[in-house]
């Protein structure tokens, strides 16, 4: 008798493969995304009291800090695609960072201008150079060369190979993003707005529909990455078609 | 329905419309963007399909 092989996730490097499984994940990602989104910010902007010191501009945080998160973690994921694009040199992987780059830098759009948004009325300024802020900023930068640099390479794997690099530099900048206030520990921006530390200060009033918010963007960023992969692919496979149809004359 | 936000109105209003507004643009444009290359791709390969 031959033992039965174990399901490995290497085999959704196959693009074959990543395109029946996206078949009947996209639209449930999707779905839900739209959902805990809906769920997420109604609740927020609706059902929650105003702070009893930044009134009620306390509701922006339900999108701040989802759109925050999944900046970061945005650049994580492209971190990841692009190291095992680099070692294993599997094409929906890097096909994967790629699609993950415009999402990421939308989703840094959002939380500088909501960040901008907060904290007008509440430090007085739109910006100031302080270190998290800062980062950000130097992060949406990373996001829109990481996009420009894969629109300005030809060939491919040269393509996924330079924008790898460029993605493992500006992880740097994700992690300071992420770490900046505790690391400098002054400026304006307070420090992380959620922890598993004793003594965090948020009520359950705000954490349950922030939870449901962030989950929302989490799923939202799963759908926009699957789709955009799957366009990729089909990109590529057209890419191929023409070359060939050249070829033929 | 629509909350009392107080002396803050112009900026949560602002934070949510823009926000979503930019959601919507990104989602509009992953699919839209899928939709040309899907039938870009079956454009080809019906083509490539006659030539055999």
């Amino acid at each position: 008798m031959t033992p039965t092989p174990r399901p490995s996730l290497w085999e959704y490097a196959n693009p074959v493969k990543f395109m029946r499984l996206s078949d009947w994940l996209l639209p449930l990602t999707a779905w839900l995304a739209a959902a805990a989104i809906a769920v997420g910010l109604v609740w927020g902007f609706f059902l929650t009291p105003d702070d009893f010191r930044q009134g009620s501009t306390v509701k922006i945080i339900f999108l701040h800090v989802p759109s925050a998160l999944m900046a970061i973690n945005a650049w994580a994921m492209m971190l990841v695609a692009s190291l095992v694009w680099l070692i294993r040199r599997h094409h929906v992987s890097a096909l994967a960072a790629r699609a993950a780059g415009p999402v990421g830098a939308m989703m840094t759009l959002i939380a500088l201008f909501t960040g901008a948004i907060w904290g007008q009325p509440m430090w007085g300024t739109w910006w100031a150079w302080d270190p998290r802020l800062t980062s950000f900023l130097i992060l949406f930068l990373f996001y829109l060369g990481y996009i420009a640099l894969w629109s300005a390479i030809e060939d491919p794997d040269t393509a996924a190979d330079l924008t790898a690099v460029l993605c493992i530099v500006g992880s740097v900048f994700a992690v300071l993003s992420r770490y900046a206030a505790i690391f400098w520990n002054q400026g304006l921006h307070q420090g992380a707005s959620l922890s598993v530390a004793p003594g965090t200060r948020m009520d359950w009033a705000y954490k349950a529909p922030l939870y449901v918010s962030m989950t929302g963007f989490g799923l939202l960023f799963l759908a926009l990455v699957l789709a955009g992969t799957r366009t990729e692919i089909r990109a590529r496979r057209m890419k191929a078609l023409i070359n060939r149809e050249r070829m033929q004359g | 329905m629509m909350p009392d936000l107080g002396r803050y109105a112009v900026e949560v209003t602002l934070a949510y419309a823009v926000s979503l507004a930019l959601l919507a643009t990104l989602v509009g444009w992953v699919w839209l963007r899928g939709r040309r290359v899907r039938r870009a791709l079956a454009d080809i390969e019906a083509r490539a399909g006659r030539k055999g």
